[in-house]
């Protein structure tokens, strides 16, 4: 048998198995349709999709973007076609196109992310659904899901009511919060198969010629290797405490190594999202990569390198 | 739609690099993307070498693409150096090589009739305008060009560019070069005279938005290649997006990345770009 068949590559999230530990991670892989022309789909573990939401959203106005070092900082505001759009567009092309699908839902309020679920609960073939809880609670003075632990635990529950039992669900969490590990607890306790750590980093850059803030939205997300820390300190953390829980890491993935450092903290999978604006085989180069190097030290499975730096 | 259906990602080699104004021509040995690549198109590369803190790819669109030569396929650009992306990529020498994807984005619409082309660019927003007026020849159509800025040596105007039109008009904003004044000052005269059937633009914005404000007027057809800032260049990154109305009326905010650079003057919706108009499918300012 040869080495490469030898290594046991898989990840599992609640109660589904993907052959490989790498996914897109949500808002940075389009439709799908704009990446399949660069490699295919089904090639990753998991497409997670762009974060859907009840109703069409047009995003926020321009400039939505702007380059920060070794990051960049986006207010997109969620642009998307809407749920049932999605679910007549997307959803089968991209099972057509034999991609293991997440999908990654947002709301404005708990009752929005049941609609979701319940919408989702009868698609079938669906690898599971990622929670972005790192939205505006307009029913809560528009303080974010993700900051509080009540309306985390709330989303949460809401949704595996609505989805299911088995139905994987994987809590995207935000690094802007005082204590992630307590987030983590309260949306592991309602239904939680795994975590997604961490969200961007909220952050703000103002133009010096204008004197005004770059970005139409004031504020934005951080992400790209200028992040990663935060995500690694997160990712072991909370894997610290709750060492059953699989995580899927992201925050500045960009390499085999950086994919590797966050499973060594403790991640089960791996979301690879702005290198891809950069490189679009970035996601398939770091899946490369990241088999290689583990096969290098010596592993024969992923699973015995998950949460090996932790003392 | 196929989306990005004809882009291909290659390391790609610096044939040449030459100051020209304001601005730097660049050659790359590009193999088959070339055979592709039509006006109005645009390339991605990556900047800043393995270790830069440049994590986004820079658009440029296509100057010319040839398939021909003694280098088999090649594509040139004209880089205005304005910021750190664009100043590294200008300064590459000869050999070395970038990470380049490409042909992205649509193209300018070419008509099958002999049609009157009045080709409208602002700045280095001339360049795609010159391998268009090539295809427009060979199709026997009639092009005549204005080309402007704010001063000479921010015109790009090669000398080979003025072998593709029938007449080629310069202006200035501070006289330094031809017509003092804007594009739009000479626009409704050559119009006129040349019974100008199409137009084409590519340029700032604002220049855009004019230029398509006297195509409307007198109702002709106007194609113009936009520029929003990307992140990308292919369609995942959602930050492009100006408002258009689609082919069934609705607005939607849409990626000039995919649904452009290229588009119909009179699908944009003018006024503040940098808005999103009321209207508009999800609006949820």
């Amino acid at each position: 048998m040869s080495e490469f068949q030898a290594f046991d590559f898989r990840t599992k999230f609640g109660n589904r198995y993907f052959p490989a530990p790498v996914f897109t991670a949500s808002g940075c892989a389009g439709s799908g349709k704009e990446l399949s022309q660069f490699f295919d789909l089904n090639e990753l573990g998991a497409v997670v999709t762009k974060s859907i939401s009840v109703r069409p959203r047009s995003g926020r106005a321009t400039p939505r973007m702007a380059e920060t070092p070794s990051g960049m900082l986006n207010s997109i505001g969620l642009q998307g076609p809407g749920i049932d759009d999605f679910l007549a567009v997307d959803i089968p092309w991209l099972q057509s196109k034999g991609a293991r699908v997440v999908v990654s839902i947002s709301g404005e309020t708990v009752e929005e992310y049941a609609t979701l679920a319940r919408k989702l609960r009868g698609v079938n073939s669906l690898y599971g659904i990622e929670v972005n809880i790192s939205c505006p609670n307009v029913e809560n003075r528009g303080l974010v899901f993700a900051c509080d632990p009540v309306a985390s635990r709330a989303v949460l529950e809401a949704v595996r009511r609505n989805i299911g039992g088995d139905y994987p669900i994987i809590a995207k969490l935000s690094p802007d919060v005082t204590d992630i590990v307590s987030i983590a607890r309260e949306v592991v306790a309602a239904g939680a198969d795994g975590l997604a750590l961490i969200n961007t980093v909220l952050g703000m850059v103002i133009d010096i010629d204008a004197i005004r803030p770059k970005l139409a939205g004031i504020t934005g997300g951080l992400s790209g290797p200028a992040i990663r820390p935060i995500a690694v300190r997160a990712i072991y953390q909370v894997h610290s405490a709750l060492p059953n829980t699989p995580i899927l890491g992201m925050g500045g993935v960009a390499s085999g190594k950086d994919a590797l450092e966050m499973i060594f903290a403790g991640a089960s999978g791996i979301s690879v999202g702005t290198a891809t604006f950069g490189n679009p085989t970035a996601v398939t180069k770091i899946k490369e990569e990241l088999l290689a190097l583990l096969k290098a030290k010596g592993f024969k499975t992923l699973k015995d390198a998950v949460g090996a730096a932790h003392v | 739609m196929k989306i990005n259906s004809r882009a291909v990602q290659k390391s790609v080699e610096v044939l040449s690099n030459k100051k020209v104004g304001s601005y730097h021509h660049m050659v790359f040995s590009v193999g088959e993307m070339a055979l592709s690549a039509k006006p109005g198109n645009f390339v991605a590369i990556s900047v800043g070498g393995p270790n830069s803190a440049m994590v986004l790819r820079r658009a440029f669109a296509i100057y010319r693409a040839s398939d021909r030569g003694n280098y088999g396929g090649t594509i040139e650009l004209v880089v205005a150096a304005h910021g750190s992306g664009s100043k590294w990529l200008s300064e590459r020498a000869i050999h070395e090589r970038v990470d380049m994807v490409g042909p992205l984005g649509t193209a300018f619409g070419i008509p099958t009739d002999q049609v009157n082309a009045l080709l409208v660019g602002g700045g280095y927003g001339s360049a795609p305008l010159f391998g268009l007026a090539e295809v427009l020849k060979q199709r026997g159509c009639r092009v005549d060009i204005v080309l402007g800025a704010s001063t000479a040596n921010k015109i790009y105007a090669p000398l080979e560019g003025k072998r593709s039109v029938n007449t080629m008009t310069l202006t200035t904003e501070d006289g330094s070069a031809g017509i003092t004044g804007r594009v739009t000052d000479v626009m409704p005269g050559l119009i006129q005279k040349n019974s100008v059937d199409i137009i084409y633009s590519c340029g700032p914005m604002a220049m855009l938005e004019a230029v398509d404000a006297i195509a409307q007027g007198a109702g002709i057809m106007h194609q113009c290649a936009v520029e929003e800032s990307m992140a990308c260049g292919i369609g995942v990154c959602m930050t492009c997006v100006i408002p258009l109305r689609d082919d069934a009326g609705v607005i939607r905010m849409q990626r000039t990345c995919i649904e452009g650079p290229v588009v119909d003057g009179s699908k944009v919706i003018w006024g503040n770009l940098r808005s999103i108009p009321q209207g508009t499918l999800g609006f949820n300012q």
